[in-house]
């Protein structure tokens, strides 16, 4: 019943290899080049940038593909007030803080929803508001706390930037323990989570509890959001967690490879970010952390099969090359028939007239096949022309067939490709049918 | 096969659908007023109107995804969290992002979710049932594409079958031929049919006139109210098509009319 090992999976588990590979090489050239030193510090401040990147990248996926990548930005800005009033509340304290982000950020997301729901302004302005004030007021709060005569605020501002040497053992504790929990929500709700982020008004229908689930998924997101606060600060947040998830996507149209590559792709750059950061202490972690994981969208982007930019240059060309062969073949073919012989030397006025520029790049092409050849300022078809053309001509007729009988003879429906050899896309059983079709109309 | 109530308590077969005073408002207008709707159980119905008439709306508010300022729908004389398992959707083909990472059986495996319950995964059974679903709509080939290589059509008979696997006794289809080619158009009309014949109840909201006579048996004509319903024959005449869209389309039952006066 599995489909095999297709060349998507394969490509993936490749891809799985190379960044461990590149970890491992990068570890030991940070150590020994770099110069890095790989102490009890640093240990922790990569295993907790690493595990962020997890959390954050997978959670990131369903944020990117509910197209709430921005809502990820706003929620992470609308933190900081609520860094800055759970200081003068309660002091210091790692949870607080982290509660107090927390806290605003969701009552941020509650404004962005009452301002949709209640007035005409649109959703992107009403996260813009939420953003920008919320953002505003906790500038505003920090200064006011480093104003104060008190030693204990000092480094508070690392919750806008990011700072790795924030982190200590009892937070990757923390974080681990949150990241295993997130993990087991996702498993166990997976079926959910997936028909909801694809198909909300479906899922409702079908009886899921549409709202909970989603206020589930949310609630993960804010949660991963406000984890990753300290190390990559509210304003590189976003960046942390959508840019696994697109990169991830680039590779592949299956959601639970997308998931797994962003939890990779997130672990690498969360880990060698903190580790770039620690090689000067005024490097802020969130920043390095972004530019690693920007550097895999970029890579994705453009190298990835299919969805890369570099792939879709090269088909595009590809096509291009392929079309003007065909289209110059046809050309000579007809041109050769109508002049009652197939040997026909045809003019190479007549075939610019008909298709300009392609036409050279036609032509090298079909010389290259051994399809045509040079005579005496004309070119003729070969053997091997001859029968590409017929083949080429047989092609449109079988294709016009189906078009016409494709309801009658209860053929399989497929696109209509004429470029591509119908033979290759039908099942032997239905061209055999168009066959005999075809055999009746030319007797 | 899943059960439903064969007869009420008066011991009559209730009516598939039954919609009493049913009013949705969207920012204090009412988008469907007081809709008075009965269908019986195996018919194939068209919900037309003018644009803006509610159509969308009434199958959204009976199915529970959007709220209802008042009245009541029943399912074979149950409310809806009881007829759940046997109410069948196609939402519009829009709805969704079809750049989402995923494969066409898999988006037709999605029906059966519901049935599944919490943590159970989809294994080989829900495969085949999916599977066969796609050779009902013609896209078996298509099992393990990804979704954004279909066509439009393609991508509504891909809705279809996720429907078909849901193995209802009523479904509700939002305009399935919305901007689609011929052979889905066909194909869609076929499948109609077939659910018809095995007792299934359709309903669907549709936009072209000229088609209803031929594929339907039933006919809702919508304008935010009820203006007729019942049987194609006696409902979708001219006068009652005036009456739902007004003036504005004269051109569209200017040819009914003609079509009346050659029977005639």
């Amino acid at each position: 019943m599995l489909p095999g090992f297709s060349p998507e999976d394969r490509r993936v588990w490749l891809l799985i290899g190379a960044i461990t590979l590149i970890t491992l090489l990068f570890l030991p050239y940070s150590q020994f080049v770099l110069g890095v030193r790989y102490d009890y510090t640093l240990r922790t401040v990569a295993i907790g940038g690493s595990l962020l990147g997890i959390i954050s990248g997978v959670l990131g996926c369903f944020a990117v593909l509910r197209q709430q990548s921005l809502m990820g930005d706003a929620l992470s800005h609308a933190a900081l007030p609520g860094v800055a009033i759970a200081f003068l509340l309660a002091g210091r304290e790692l949870g607080f803080l982290l509660i107090g982000a927390g806290v605003a950020s969701w009552l941020g997301v509650q404004f962005i929803r009452l301002l949709t729901d209640t007035t005409r302004i649109k959703q992107d302005t009403a996260m813009g508001i939420v953003l920008a004030s919320w953002f505003a007021a906790g500038i505003a709060l920090l200064a006011y706390i480093q104003a104060r005569p008190d030693a204990s605020q000092a480094g508070l501002d690392t919750f806008i930037f990011g700072q790795a040497a924030a982190i200590v053992e009892k937070d990757v504790r923390l974080i681990a323990g949150i990241g295993l929990a997130t993990m087991f929500l996702l498993v166990l709700f997976w079926k959910e989570f997936k028909l909801i982020t694809f198909d909300a008004e479906f899922a409702g229908a079908n009886g899921f509890r549409v709202n909970l689930f989603s206020t589930l998924l949310s609630t993960l997101i804010v949660v991963a959001i406000v984890l990753g606060l300290q190390l990559a600060g509210v304003i590189m947040m976003v960046g942390m967690l959508i840019a696994p998830g697109i990169a991830a996507r680039q590779w592949t149209n299956k959601l639970t490879q997308m998931v797994t590559l962003a939890a990779i792709f997130g672990g690498f750059s969360g880990g060698v970010g903190a580790i770039i950061s620690a090689l000067d202490t005024d490097l802020p972690t969130g920043p390095m952390i972004i530019v690693v994981a920007f550097l895999l969208v970029v890579i994705s982007i453009s190298i990835a099969p299919q969805r890369g930019l570099i792939w879709q240059l090269l088909r595009q060309r590809q096509d291009q090359k392929r079309f003007a062969a065909q289209m110059v073949l046809d050309d000579l073919f007809h041109y050769a028939y109508d002049h009652d012989s197939l040997s026909t030397v045809v003019p190479e006025s007549f075939l610019k007239g008909m298709r300009g520029s392609a036409v050279k790049q036609g032509l090298q092409q079909l010389v290259n096949k051994d399809q045509v050849q040079p005579v005496n300022g004309g070119w003729q078809l070969t053997e091997a022309g001859r029968q590409a053309a017929a083949d080429n001509a047989t092609n449109t007729l079988m294709w016009d067939l189906y078009r016409q009988y494709n309801q009658t003879l209860d053929l399989p429906l497929i696109a209509e490709d004429r470029q591509r050899d119908i033979r290759e896309l039908l099942p032997e059983t239905a061209i055999h049918k168009l066959e005999k079709i075809l055999q009746e109309e030319l007797a | 096969m899943k059960s439903k109530p064969e007869t009420s308590e008066n011991g009559e077969t209730p009516d598939a659908l039954v919609i009493d005073d049913l009013t949705v408002a969207y920012n204090g207008k009412p988008a469907i007023w007081d809709v008075d709707l009965r269908i019986p159980e195996g018919v194939l119905t068209a919900i037309v109107g003018p644009n803006g008439a509610g159509k969308s709306t009434l199958i959204k508010a009976a199915l529970q995804l959007i709220p209802r300022a008042a009245g009541t729908v029943r399912f074979f004389g149950l409310p809806y969290e009881k007829a759940r398992s046997f109410v069948g959707y196609v939402p519009q083909r829009g709805s969704v992002d079809w750049d989402f990472p995923t494969s066409v059986i898999d988006v037709v495996t999605m029906g059966l979710y519901g049935q599944l319950g919490w943590i159970r995964r989809p294994g080989g059974k829900e495969h085949e049932i999916a599977m066969y679903a796609l050779e009902q709509v013609g896209l078996e080939d298509f099992a393990n594409r990804q979704i954004s290589q279909l066509s439009g059509g393609q991508q509504q008979r891909t809705f279809l079958a996720r429907a078909l696997v849901q193995d209802a006794q009523i479904y509700f289809m939002d305009e399935p031929f919305a901007a689609v080619d011929a052979v889905t158009e066909r194909a869609i009309i076929a499948i109609m049919r077939e659910l018809r014949d095995r007792g299934k109840t359709v309903l669907v909201v549709h936009h072209d006139l000229q088609t209803i006579e031929e594929y339907f048996d039933w006919v809702t004509l919508l304008n935010v109210e009820v203006v007729a319903s019942g049987p194609v024959e006696t409902t979708f005449t001219s006068e009652k098509l005036r009456q739902t869209y007004g003036g504005r389309v004269s051109y569209l039952y200017e040819d009914k009319v003609k079509k009346t006066a050659e029977a005639g």
